[in-house]
């Protein structure tokens, strides 16, 4: 059990649709490259590869689209491998990231050595390189809201890995709520699975995109998924309602019941519109929420982009604020897995010295304004803040309730999210803050007045969990 | 808009700030706090809220400290033990080879002529104290003074409790120079805004450095990085603030590299903490794997079953450090009105109360409960 | 690059002594939620029964003991044959508490 080592021209964290193209173009140059990935196959949460038995089941396979893009950078990725210009280390949680001499090195564990992060006998892995590209990917963004902890809420991409990933249906009796065009397929996919999607509940209104219509003409091929899917929803009977807004999800041990009103178009509901759906399982997404703890490891520059997501900084090859480290994908801001690829592509060429064609340039453009028009579409309304309850807990891993936290503002003098955190835990939990982060931010902006940050909560030095004794293993063999 | 005079201005808000705000509206002065940021986000937010006497040989840091805990233990009587969230939990210090334990006993005999308690135990019943303790360590000595409290949530209970005597509370406001009448302090320029007063305290922690150039009295405050590491939620599984005798040599150490001893210990939170670290590197904040990894080694060294135990977080900190590793306490004979309270390195949750109590006391011209003399703030300046 | 063990047709393991079926791939999570298991851990302060939610490894909601380990994350564990998966209750470490 010995610490390894290694060195390489580019180091690519991530292995979804940006790392991989990514990866695949700098090979392709001549690089050696290292992709450092936590999945146990290339794809991401995007392209979610299902496995064993699975893989030839035709029922699973046509849940995954733009299939096409993926094998063609999978292949690419696989020849690079066999000539070993390639080193995928699948199954690596990199646990920090830093410099490294002239160069950066990237700290991993191999989790599929064990599997548990509490176990000493995982193997931590030292992997160098001159250049970085970050791609972290993104999860689903979320809000808390009355019953949301119950077991049968799940996440709109966890419901989606259950299905695409592991074959399994979350549930019998479905709904899907939140705001987002990715309700969309997570419901259609339900459907085809042999689901009972009780209904979609978008809150945004289905005009709101028609304001930026010519950012959406121009993705005519993203409009064509969307219709795709809206026709499979339509075949399956599935009512897909919008300006309807999750209100809260009721049973006593899981998910008997869910509550939907509707939007009032001031971020609220309408007063008596509360309608009650006898559902067993509740899938909601709000949109999505960028990883950036190695971003930020290495201090990297952000801003808070359209839809309020903290988001890294990068010029036109993708590179960072820190010289040498690029980053792609949903971590400069989520626009899902076609603008992800395009940035993946234009790091790749750019780490590798190669020049970056205009066509590509313009199509990242287009891409982005297409992301920023769905962003704008589809807000996160903000009344849930105003219909959690005193009990209703917004830390999931801490069980910190509303209650406690405004406690954190209004009696203990909280200015801030980082503030109200050393004071009341909020996202010193186990997910040290992923899920809640979001929320606890808004939360303190609204009740303190000062503008919303979510920079104040988005640093976590430590990006993985990693034992005790894996760390003192690596150090007894430092010395 | 014009602001309302008060009688001192303190710059900073991390615990000493609210200790010197909370004595001083005790002893009838109006107080304004003002901080750059938020109430304890500082280094006050990056530690372990250690209150020790165990770490501390003869001198006067030791009285400071002796000092300072009983007025803790005050500071519990007047606002409560839990909004402190205060444990006397006692230290317990282990030596880790057989050389170390004579040295150890050495430096206890000589505190215990101090007034400080410590119990020497016996290799055999170092785990009666701490069941979890590797079995083969050789010796210890149990400081049953040492507490802990949960340094945030303090310090905004000083704070509070200085605010409900009228003291005046704004945070966001950076401190940016000082005006002066007839040679004296006159007003405090901060955040673009103008707060009249005759006296301002310098409780500007690892940034004291700074601020104190900003108000015309420099002092040597330099930074001294350390690193906590933070577990996985546990059930409580370690009693007592424990550490190897080597981070006393380590404290007080004049090297710039890298020093490390292991110090452990249980929250309320459920997570346990390591620290700790030291090194001289500027206010560099990026993670170093290699100090993080030596830190659990020897935190492993001392509690095996820490060896299966997950890594979760891990805080950087700035202690502020004074070249004689002792802090500056006093009236700045350089500058009529300006007063310091900074440089107490990795000692400020424990120092917090004694520096707040004598800072009151120099500004009302009390008689000060103990020497102020060996902190005076312009100590370091060559005698001409 | 992972070796993954090849998971027999009737493969099982056991949740808190029960025999769960899964196919070859599929993780302890879905495999339990596959049987109609929504939760397997209880929380620390109040007692509540969590499962399943971000489903990919996020927000550690989903911790059970698998082989005696407690905190492995239910949507990341692969099933494989005969693995002992219990509930876990509080922080999986009440062994260890003195």
């Amino acid at each position: 059990m010995t610490t390894s080592r290694s060195d390489h021209d580019v180091v690519v964290v991530g292995a979804g649709p940006a790392g991989l193209a990514a990866a695949a173009r700098a090979a392709s140059a001549g690089l050696s490259v290292a992709v450092v990935d936590a999945g146990t196959r290339p794809g991401g949460q995007y392209w979610r590869q299902p496995s064993g038995a699975m893989l030839d089941d035709e029922r699973f396979r046509q849940l995954h689209h733009d299939l096409g893009t993926y094998r063609m950078l999978s292949e690419s990725l696989d020849r690079a491998i066999s000539t070993g210009s390639v080193v995928h280390l699948a199954g690596h949680h990199a646990w920090t990231v830093g410099r490294d001499g002239e160069g950066f090195a990237v700290h991993a564990v191999d989790a599929s050595a064990s599997g548990s992060p509490g176990s000493a006998t995982t193997v931590e892995r030292e992997v160098r390189g001159r250049r970085l590209v970050l791609a972290p990917g993104a999860y689903d963004r979320q809000v808390p809201f009355p019953g949301w902890t119950l077991p049968g809420v799940l996440t709109a991409g966890g419901v989606q890995a259950l299905l695409k990933g592991h074959g399994v249906v979350a549930g019998r009796r479905i709904v899907v709520a939140g705001t987002g065009p990715f309700l969309l397929p997570v419901a259609a996919g339900l459907a085809q699975a042999g689901a009972h999607v009780v209904g979609v509940h978008e809150a945004a209104s289905p005009v709101a995109w028609v304001s930026h219509l010519p950012a959406v003409l121009r993705n005519a091929t993203k409009l064509g998924e969307g219709l795709g899917y809206a026709r499979t929803l339509a075949r399956h009977r599935v009512p897909v309602r919008t300006r309807s807004v999750l209100v809260g999800a009721h049973g006593a041990e899981s998910v008997e019941a869910v509550t939907v009103a509707r939007a009032d178009g001031k971020g609220g509901v309408a007063p008596g519109s509360e309608e009650r759906i006898e559902a067993d399982t509740l899938a909601v997404g709000w949109g999505f929420t960028p990883q950036l703890e190695l971003p930020l490891a290495l201090a990297c520059a952000t801003r808070v982009d359209v839809d309020g997501s903290l988001v890294c900084v990068v010029d036109d090859t993708q590179q960072s604020s820190v010289p040498d480290v690029y980053i792609a994908g949903e971590a400069c801001g989520v626009g899902g897995a076609a603008l992800a690829v395009v940035e993946g592509e234009i790091a790749g060429r750019a780490v590798a010295g190669t020049p970056v064609d205009d066509s590509l340039r313009r199509r990242r453009t287009a891409l982005r304004r297409f992301a920023a028009a769905m962003h704008q579409a589809h807000p996160v309304p903000p009344g849930w803040m105003a219909r959690l309850q005193e009990d209703t807990v917004v830390c999931r891993c801490e069980e910190v309730t509303t209650a406690r936290l405004r406690a954190a503002v209004e009696e203990q003098g909280a200015r801030d999210a980082r503030a109200a955190k050393l004071l009341v835990r909020t996202g010193m939990g186990w997910c040290q803050g992923r899920v809640c982060g979001y929320a606890t931010a808004c939360l303190t902006a609204r009740w303190t007045g000062t503008p919303y940050d979510p920079a104040v909560v988005a640093t976590r030095p430590v990006a993985a969990p990693v034992s005790l004794g894996t760390l003192a293993l690596t150090d007894s063999e430092e010395r | 808009m014009r602001e309302p005079a008060t009688d001192v201005v303190v710059v900073g808000a991390g615990i000493v700030g609210a200790a010197c705000a909370y004595y001083a509206t005790r002893a009838g002065l109006s107080v304004t706090v003002i901080d750059r940021g938020a109430a304890g986000a500082g280094t006050t937010s990056r530690g372990e809220g250690n209150i020790l006497v165990s770490d501390k040989g003869p001198g006067p840091e030791l009285d400071l400290a002796l000092l300072s805990r009983r007025l803790w233990l005050e500071v519990a009587d007047d606002l409560g033990a839990d909004r402190l969230e205060l444990e006397r939990k006692g230290g317990l210090v282990v030596a880790t080879s057989p050389e170390a334990v004579g040295e150890l006993h050495r430096f206890t005999a000589a505190q215990r002529s101090e007034g400080v308690d410590a119990a020497v135990v016996p290799p055999e019943a170092l785990r009666d104290h701490e069941p979890h303790l590797a079995a083969d360590l050789p010796g210890g000595v149990h400081y049953p003074q040492d507490l802990q409290v949960q340094p945030v949530v303090a310090a905004a209970a000083l704070l509070g409790a200085a605010r409900r005597l009228g003291a005046r509370w704004e945070p966001g406001v950076e401190v940016t120079g000082v005006e002066h009448h007839a040679e004296a302090v006159s007003a405090v320029l901060a955040g673009g805004r103008r707060f009249p007063t005759r006296a301002v305290v310098n409780a500007a922690g690892t940034w004291g450095g700074e601020v104190a150039t900003r108000l015309g009295g420099p002092v040597p405050v330099l930074p001294r990085r350390g690193f906590v590491l933070v577990t996985e939620p546990l059930p409580r599984v370690v009693r007592h603030k424990v550490y190897s005798a080597d981070y006393v040599s380590n404290v007080a150490s004049d090297d710039a590299g890298l020093e490390t001893s292991a110090v452990i210990e249980g929250t309320q939170g459920g997570t346990v903490l390591i620290g700790a670290s030291r090194e001289r590197v500027g206010f560099d904040q990026s993670l170093s794997p290699t100090v993080v990894r030596r830190l659990a080694a020897q935190a492993v060294r001392l509690f095996p079953f820490l060896a299966d135990v997950a890594l979760m977080r891990v805080y950087r900190g700035f202690r502020p450090y004074c070249p004689d590793h002792l802090p500056v306490i006093g009236a700045d004979r350089r500058v009529s009105g300006l007063f310091h309270a900074c440089g107490h390195e990795g000692a400020g949750i424990g120092l917090a109360p004694a520096t707040g109590l004598l800072v009151s006391q120099l500004l009302t011209g009390t008689a000060p409960a103990l020497d102020p003399g060996p902190f005076e703030p312009t100590r370091f300046e060559e005698v001409t | 690059m992972t070796q993954e063990p090849q998971a027999p047709p009737g493969s099982t393991f056991t949740f808190d002594g029960r025999p769960v079926p899964f196919v070859d791939g599929q993780s302890v999570g879905a495999a339990l939620t596959a049987v109609g298991v929504r939760s397997w851990r209880t929380t620390r302060f109040e007692g509540r029964p969590r499962g399943l939610f971000c489903g990919i490894g996020v927000c550690f909601d989903c911790l059970v003991v698998a082989d005696g380990r407690p905190n492995h994350r239910a949507c990341l564990l692969l099933a494989t044959h005969g693995l002992a998966v219990t509930s876990q209750e509080g922080t999986g470490h009440d062994d260890l508490a003195i």
